[in-house]
């Protein structure tokens, strides 16, 4: 298993989590449960985990599927900068959250999600992974006229090829990429 | 609309029996909960609905997945509702209900009575509710299996299974704890109902209203509640059988002597096995399972056949992704140079051939051939076949005339199917019948260098890229143009398309073939074939 990120694991897996919890936390307050105010807790951590976890991360090797939708998001975790970078903060962010989901029994698969998410985030960190926004490449815009040194040295209209070597034979002395003379009288035809 | 029926009637078909049985046991276990007086009090108690998950053998990927999203959604329904299950049980026992539900929890604390409530401890919520999931089977079955399940399924995922397929597969195999912990998640029988004996004695319907009297009136005592016994395994067992007698088939295949006869390199990471077994009967278009124990002593992997059943050999022709494929690659030795003794070679296990025999091609008189990318790898056995059997005039073999067109994005993908299309070409040509095949390789994926370069070359004799005498072309085919020359040049013949790629150009080929085919009997016919290789 040389080759795995176990970071794109760990994302898939605490994206589950935080819908978990969301839909844990509903049960619980919809159906007014004891201490249903945890419910309402396991909602809002479950908000906050998918909001977090939404960008997929830019893959060490090859190229990197994005989720639908996901560059508003980048930009917002991206402004966090090492506190959303680092994965070893992500494992005990979501190992945190986890915890107080765990004293209903509504929520608490949303707690073993999480906590298993936090593990393989944990391991990930200690690989040294870390999470890169996926940024849309710049455009690269044709550069027009970037390469076009000089104008071209014998633009049409050209004089059939006979009265082309002159020119050729007179210019041998005339340095090129001056302005053409033309061998024949040329109009502008354009009204 | 026929050919569509024709293609894909079959699996909607099952699709649809499945989901209809599945609605329909939905129903009829709703009623069986709903109805019957065995459990009036437990509808009493909890209006619960219970629910079955059901797991059917799974044909191929697409069933596969659809039965996950419904053992998901299954999953969801049941643990929601006996959520509000235990809550409503636990807060029963501690006062914090209904006095009906508080009075009907009470039975079963006396020492002769049977219980309808489960929870027999008196602990609040939340507390209460944890404390049963920790201490009966089915809480503790239910929240491990249901870990498991989401386990599987972020492990799934597309970008998972494509890059990292260890993780896959391994994490897959957590199915097996899923079905046992599923057969025993009703052992404990906590959902209850009256007896029969007691629904003698007690007529709910009659005796409800009075619950205070229970016992003390004579056609109303106290009744008596047992345990439903589980039901699911009598579902699931048939399936795990089946799989079960699977695995050891494989297993016992896997014993079986597969030697190499021959490693060869292509260009661009791809090599290609050349192996025997005793007793190996393969068909043109099917696919194997390969385990290579050096490698790796668990992973069995897929590939599809690309030898003709002609010839005394099978073989298979494998790109160098990941780390298995890299992993057999250095095992072949095909990173050395010098020449590799036959004992060097690494042990192989290979299970199959798996897959239908796409055995209609030879029935046809003209046929059109269309692979694209990586589709194009079955066509090789096709091919290869089509040549032995015109070689040796077999006598099913009706085909004249081959059009072959092979789409792909780049040039890498060429080289090892470009030598096959090489051999051909002579083959044809000593036999002096070159028009047989007539191929077509477009490329769909040519930028500004390579046009230019082809434009250089484009009055040589050969290809430049594949060195073949017919020309490569750029871009997709007009294959308006193309069905109707194809039309023109053979009319009043049915000629067989055959597919094997993209959901889109099955659309685009089966629209050319209805509007190309003339509507009476006589005239050409386009019948369009999706194989699913």
């Amino acid at each position: 298993m040389g080759q795995i990120e176990w970071a794109m694991w760990a994302n898939e897996q605490a994206l589950a989590s935080g819908l978990i919890l969301i839909t844990g936390g509903i049960v619980a307050t919809a159906g007014q449960f004891t201490q249903w105010y945890l419910g309402a807790y396991s909602i809002a951590a479950g908000v906050l985990v998918c909001l977090l976890e939404y960008p997929r991360g830019k893959r060490s090797k090859g190229s990197t599927m994005e989720r639908c939708g996901q560059k508003y998001l980048t930009r917002v975790v991206k402004l966090f900068g090492p506190l959303t970078r680092n994965y070893y903060i992500r494992a005990f962010l979501h190992l945190g959250l986890a915890v107080p989901a765990g004293f209903l029994l509504a929520t608490i698969l949303g707690t073993a999600c999480l906590a298993i998410a936090s593990g393989i985030y944990l391991l990930a960190a200690i690989r040294g992974e870390q999470w890169s926004p996926i940024e849309p490449k710049p455009k690269e815009r044709p550069q027009i006229g970037g390469t076009i040194k000089q104008p071209p040295s014998n633009p049409p209209p050209r004089p059939p090829a006979e009265a082309r070597k002159k020119p050729s034979e007179e210019a041998a002395g005339v340095p090129t990429g001056g302005p053409q003379e033309n061998p024949m009288p040329v109009n502008d035809e354009v009204v | 609309m026929g050919n569509w029926v024709v293609n894909e009637g079959i699996s909607i078909f099952v699709i649809l029996v499945w989901l209809g049985m599945n609605v329909f046991l939905f129903v009829w276990y709703y009623r069986v909960y709903d109805i019957p007086d065995k459990f009036f009090y437990t509808r009493k108690l909890l209006g619960c609905c219970s629910t079955r998950i059901r797991r059917q053998l799974d044909r191929n990927l697409t069933f596969h997945k659809m039965v996950a999203w419904m053992i998901a959604l299954h999953t969801a329904i049941h643990t929601i509702a006996h959520l509000f299950n235990v809550e409503w049980c636990v807060n029963a026992r501690v006062n914090n209900s209904d006095p009906y539900s508080i009075a009907l929890s009470d039975i079963g604390d006396k020492p002769n009575e049977t219980y309808l409530n489960f929870v027999r401890q008196r602990i609040k919520n939340p507390e209460g509710g944890l404390y049963v999931a920790v201490t009966r089977l089915a809480g503790i079955t239910g929240v491990v299996i249901t870990l498991c399940l989401i386990l599987i399924i972020t492990s799934s995922t597309k970008t998972i299974r494509r890059s990292y397929f260890e993780v896959f597969w391994y994490t897959h195999h957590l199915f097996v704890i899923f079905f046992i912990g599923l057969a025993i998640h009703g052992a404990q029988r906590i959902v209850r109902g009256q007896t029969a004996e007691s629904l003698l004695k007690h007529q709910p319907r009659n005796c409800y209203q009075n619950i205070s009297q229970w016992g003390k009136i004579e056609n109303c005592p106290i009744p008596e509640f047992s345990g439903n016994p589980p039901m699911t395994w009598k579902w699931i067992v048939g399936p795990m059988f089946l799989y079960l007698c699977e695995r050891l088939v494989r297993f016992w295949r896997s014993q079986q002597k597969v030697v190499i006869t021959k490693v060869v390199t292509h260009p661009f990471k791809t090599i290609e096995l050349q192996m025997k077994k005793k007793g190996f009967k393969m068909e043109v278009g099917q696919y194997i399972f390969v385990k290579c124990p050096v490698v790796s002593k668990l992973e069995w992997h897929p590939f599809t056949l690309t030898s003709a059943p002609e010839e005394d050999f099978f073989s298979i022709h494998i790109r160098i992704v990941g780390d298995w494929t890299e992993g057999l690659f250095k095992a072949c030795g095909c990173d050395k140079q010098e020449f590799q003794d036959a004992w060097k070679l690494p042990k192989i296990a290979v299970d199959g051939p798996f897959g239908t025999a796409s055995e209609d091609v030879f029935s046809y008189e003209v046929v059109m051939l269309v692979g694209a990318g990586i589709g194009v790898t079955p066509f090789a056995s096709i091919l290869k076949s089509v040549w032995y059997k015109y070689c040796n005039k077999a006598p099913n073999l009706r085909l004249k005339k081959i059009y072959f067109y092979w789409l792909c994005r780049d040039t890498h993908a060429f080289e090892w199917f470009a030598d096959l299309l090489q051999l051909l070409e002579t083959q044809m040509q000593e036999k002096n019948n070159t028009d047989f095949l007539s191929y077509n390789i477009c490329l769909t994926g040519w930028d500004e260098s390579q046009a230019s370069h082809f434009a250089m070359h484009h009055d040589e004799e050969k290809d430049v890229i594949t060195g073949l005498k017919q020309k490569t072309l750029y871009g997709r085919p007009n294959w308006d143009n193309e069905f109707k020359t194809i039309g023109s040049q053979h009319p009043n013949t049915r000629i067989g398309v055959f597919l094997c790629g993209p959901e889109a150009l099955a659309d685009t080929l089966n629209k050319q073939c209805i509007s190309n085919s003339d509507s009476g009997p006589r005239g050409v016919h386009f019948i369009f074939n999706k194989e699913n290789f």
